[in-house]
């Protein structure tokens, strides 16, 4: 395995006298897919808001790319590669779903305000050139067709499809997954377990995926972590995890 | 995008038709002429609010004191260099002096945004009401720009020409900017903030350049509005002016631009038709922003149409 | 020493107006999470009943006097209570579910209506009017300070007011409703309490206050018109949010310490003039570095 892309060393966060992450460490492989778990309100999504900056941890440490983050703002994070999507879908919902993906190209451009004003040659052809990819992400998900809707009126599975694609645009090297399969139907999840492998083939990254529906963590996951109350209560494959009682104590209660 | 390629085009065609009207302005009865020029600062004043209220969603309260600002600095400046320079130089100067104004506006802007960024909704509104009051004062107190008796004398170098011509300008730069891949954010910022964070983009840059930009255009407005008038006092940019222009950019439906420049044409005329109810005029206006608000909060113009990738202008 | 006595109880005497006002404000965005801005007009109506009722009054009660001054105040102040609920009933309430800012634009016009519509000749026209004599006033000379029996008053009622609304909010059915909309409207509806009842009366109590205000803001004013509300409403909403807006304690804290700094700053030479100016450069300040306000919680948002 490849060096680490992201790692967690005792990473925790107190928010008043509840805390919500603690002492959590983890590592995920520059091309690895691991799902994150655990009953409700456990901490996951509060793990992932400490990843992509938008909180600090109150203690321990995280580093992505052998780099510690701490103080580093989230679009600064996205910079260096690492893009998310929102458990409640948060598209840019009067934009439309080109536009979506466009805005979300522009953080690797150098082109700002006063050459949109212009409009040189150097701009327009960077523009084309940001079309360009922006329809050829587009139309690898099956969302070309779309490229002019707005975004909120898309259907619920299309948005969260978009989303990805979104946080796929700006390029990175680590894509966070927050609960993708909610809401979807036996076969839409079939077809995310496919989309999930298939991006991390064909772009090459680590994901991470925090997930409610076993089947679909247990069948694409590598490796995986529970968190019960914000602690780490196991790790290992797929087959560890199913196993262990701790895990399912904490899913099902004990006597 | 196919329209981003014109853009350049249509705002010749705007400049050009301008300066055509300005050659024509001895033709025209003055109080048309004064009301036209009005029509165009107000087109300048509420589009580049539309920048900051209506694309960056952000709520500003404070508008007419980035006008002040500017409108006292381009004044003060044509008032100083205007005997020191030959008649054939004085667009220059004038120039130079909506240049200046519009510059130190910005600044204004940049000193009223970074801080105020980290505030939302109501908060940012009050703060920025309150930037426009603490302009007021300062400039009451101000004896070098005639405190609360005005800055007379100004010269009067405002034309139809000039008015229109920078109403294309600032509807070219607006347009333009939110039809780019970098002024989509804009936008982003305003739709969800947290989500644009996570895209790269950086919420407090883009509402620190929407404010400074939306204020550089109100200091250009007011300069305009300086030498058009030919005087100015602290009273004519209170928190009317800025609730006026508000207004303004509603009615228009935040954030279409087409819309608000018909919008701040209605409204300047409004009055003018209003005038033989003068007593009423006001009573007649607040009830309208009432009922509007009541009635079509999105606006008179937003037919419900989708916006496309390339938004109409 | 003298000059600093001095100009604290001048402060005081001013910031417990501003309190005043700026409790109306605080709770009618605890229950409704936007900025009132008509409030300031009611304070002005407030003055205004007091200026019509008193003539009226007086052929039945001798002016100056305390029990003349405390019917008037009675009226005027029942008169805004129902002017405050008629403008939530009648502006307001059909926008409950619209966007924040749409309310805001709202208030701002019906703020407009009112200081216009009173402006007119038919009305009660644009001109000054000098404010009655309610309540026999001389100055007390102590220890080489003046004080007036106005300011003790205005301080004296400030006291009793904020005390009986903490018992009301506190102690009393109302109150807990209350605390229990701004908590979570739609929670506390589903518990069986009436939302429109609950704002409503929250309307009415604030308006109350207002009108108060404005009756000893008149006191101490040359003379009343329709704009007066406009400068003291605009502090009193500053004070609001510099004591974090939505929390009671923090308005009449916010209040006082405005009013303080206010006379303070006033009563230096230099900074006499910036006068209307200091409230705001203080707000900016406060809200730079305690953007929820002083005694205000920071929240923090759900992502």
């Amino acid at each position: 395995m490849s060096a680490d892309i992201l790692e967690l060393n005792q990473a925790t966060i107190r928010f008043g006298g509840l805390t919500a992450v603690s002492e959590l460490s983890l590592r995920i492989g520059s091309n690895e897919l691991i799902g994150l778990i655990g009953p409700n309100g456990a901490g996951k999504t509060t793990a992932f808001n400490l990843i992509t900056g938008v909180y600090q941890p109150t203690d321990g440490e995280i580093k992505f790319a052998g780099k510690p983050t701490a103080g580093t703002k989230p679009h600064d994070l996205t910079k260096v590669g690492i893009a998310r999507t929102f458990q409640n879908i948060r598209l840019f919902g009067s934009l439309s779903v080109f536009d979506n993906v466009r805005v979300a190209t522009q953080l690797h451009r150098s082109q700002g305000i006063l050459d949109a004003l212009w409009r040189g040659k150097g701009f327009r052809s960077a523009e084309k050139e940001v079309e360009r990819q922006v329809l050829e992400l587009l139309d690898i998900f099956d969302l070309g067709k779309l490229r002019d809707e707005e975004a909120k009126s898309l259907p619920y599975g299309d948005q969260r499809r978009l989303e990805i694609v979104r946080a796929l645009a700006t390029k990175p090297k680590l894509l966070l997954l927050d609960e993708p399969a909610a809401g979807m139907n036996p076969t839409e999840k079939e077809e995310l377990m496919h989309l999930i492998k298939f991006i991390r083939d064909k772009f090459n990254i680590a994901i991470m995926l925090v997930e409610h529906d076993m089947k679909v963590v247990m069948g694409i996951c590598q490796r995986i972590y529970v968190l019960e109350y914000g602690i780490k209560i196991a790790e290992g494959t797929p087959d560890d995890i199913q196993s262990n009682p701790k895990v399912i104590a904490a899913y099902l209660g004990t006597e | 995008m196919k329209s981003a390629d014109g853009a350049k085009r249509w705002l010749l065609v705007g400049i050009a038709l301008a300066v055509v009207a300005s050659y024509f302005t001895p033709q025209f009865n003055r109080y048309y002429l004064g009301i036209a020029i009005d029509c165009g600062i107000n087109i300048i004043l509420a589009v580049s609010l539309n920048l900051i209220n209506g694309h960056t969603g952000q709520f500003s309260l404070g508008h007419a004191g980035f006008m002040a600002v500017g409108g006292y600095t381009a004044a003060k400046f044509s008032l100083v260099f205007e005997a020191m320079v030959p008649d054939s130089l004085k667009p220059l100067l004038f120039v130079a002096a909506l240049t200046l104004g519009g510059l130190i506006a910005a600044l204004a802007g940049l000193g009223v945004g970074v801080p105020s960024l980290r505030l939302k909704g109501d908060y940012l509104a009050i703060v920025t009401l309150g930037f426009g009051e603490i302009i007021r004062v300062v400039v009451q107190n101000m004896e070098s720009v005639g405190a609360a008796s005005g800055l007379k004398n100004i010269p009067k170098w405002t034309t139809l020409g000039w008015t229109f011509a920078l109403a294309a300008i600032t509807i070219y730069a607006v347009a333009s900017l939110v039809n780019s891949t970098y002024g989509r954010g804009f936008i982003a910022v305003s739709d969800d903030e947290v989500a644009a964070s996570s895209m790269g983009i950086n919420p407090v840059r883009y509402k620190v350049t929407a404010f400074v930009t939306g204020a550089f255009f109100a200091g250009i407005a007011g300069g305009l509005y300086a030498h058009h008038k030919q005087f100015l006092s602290p009273t004519g940019f209170d928190f009317l002016k800025s609730i006026d222009i508000v207004v303004m950019v509603i009615l228009g439906g935040m954030g279409r631009t087409a819309g608000v420049v018909i919008a701040a044409i209605i409204l300047t005329l409004l009055p003018e038709f209003l005038r033989q109810f003068a007593d009423y005029r006001m009573i007649i206006y607040s009830l309208l922003i009432i009922g509007l608000m009541m009635a079509r909060p999105q606006g008179l113009f937003t037919l419900s149409f989708k916006k496309k990738g390339a938004a109409s202008v | 020493m003298e000059w600093f006595l001095q100009q604290l109880i001048n402060g005081l005497a001013l910031g417990s107006i501003y309190a005043l006002i700026a409790l109306g404000y605080t709770m009618v965005y605890g229950v409704l999470r936007f900025i009132n801005f008509a409030h300031s007009d009611v304070l002005m109506l407030g003055a205004f009943s007091a200026y019509y009722v008193a003539p009226a009054i007086e052929k039945v009660l001798p002016l100056p006097s305390v029990l003349g001054a405390l019917v008037i105040i009675l009226i005027s102040t029942l008169i805004c209570a129902g002017i405050g609920m008629l403008i939530e009933f009648l502006a307001y309430r059909p926008l409950r579910n619209r966007p924040k800012l749409t309310v805001l634009i709202t208030a701002i016009g019906v703020s407009l209506f009112i200081e216009f519509t009173c402006q007119h000749k038919s009305v009660f026209g644009a001109d000054t009017k000098p404010f009655p004599q309610l309540l026999p006033a001389t100055d007390f000379h102590v220890l080489g300070l003046i004080i007036s029996s106005n300011d003790l008053l205005v301080v004296f009622i400030t006291a009793i007011l904020l005390t009986a609304l903490w018992f009301i909010v506190q102690r009393t059915k109302m109150g807990t409703a209350m605390r229990a909309v701004s908590f979570n409207q739609q929670a506390a509806a589903l518990m069986g309490v009436n939302i429109n009842k609950i704002i409503s009366f929250t309307f009415g109590l604030g308006s109350a206050l207002a009108a108060i205000a404005g009756i000893l803001y008149a006191l101490k004013a040359p003379g009343i018109e329709p704009l007066m509300g406009v400068q003291p409403g605009l502090r009193a909403f500053v004070a609001a949010v510099l004591g974090g807006i939505g929390n009671l304690p923090g308005a009449a804290l916010g209040g006082l310490l405005l009013g303080l700094l206010e006379t303070f700053a006033g009563g230096i030479s230099g900074l006499s003039n910036y006068r209307d100016g200091i409230a705001f450069a203080i707000l900016i300040l406060i809200l730079l570095f305690k953007p929820a306000g002083l005694l205000g919680k920071a929240t923090i948002e759900k992502v």
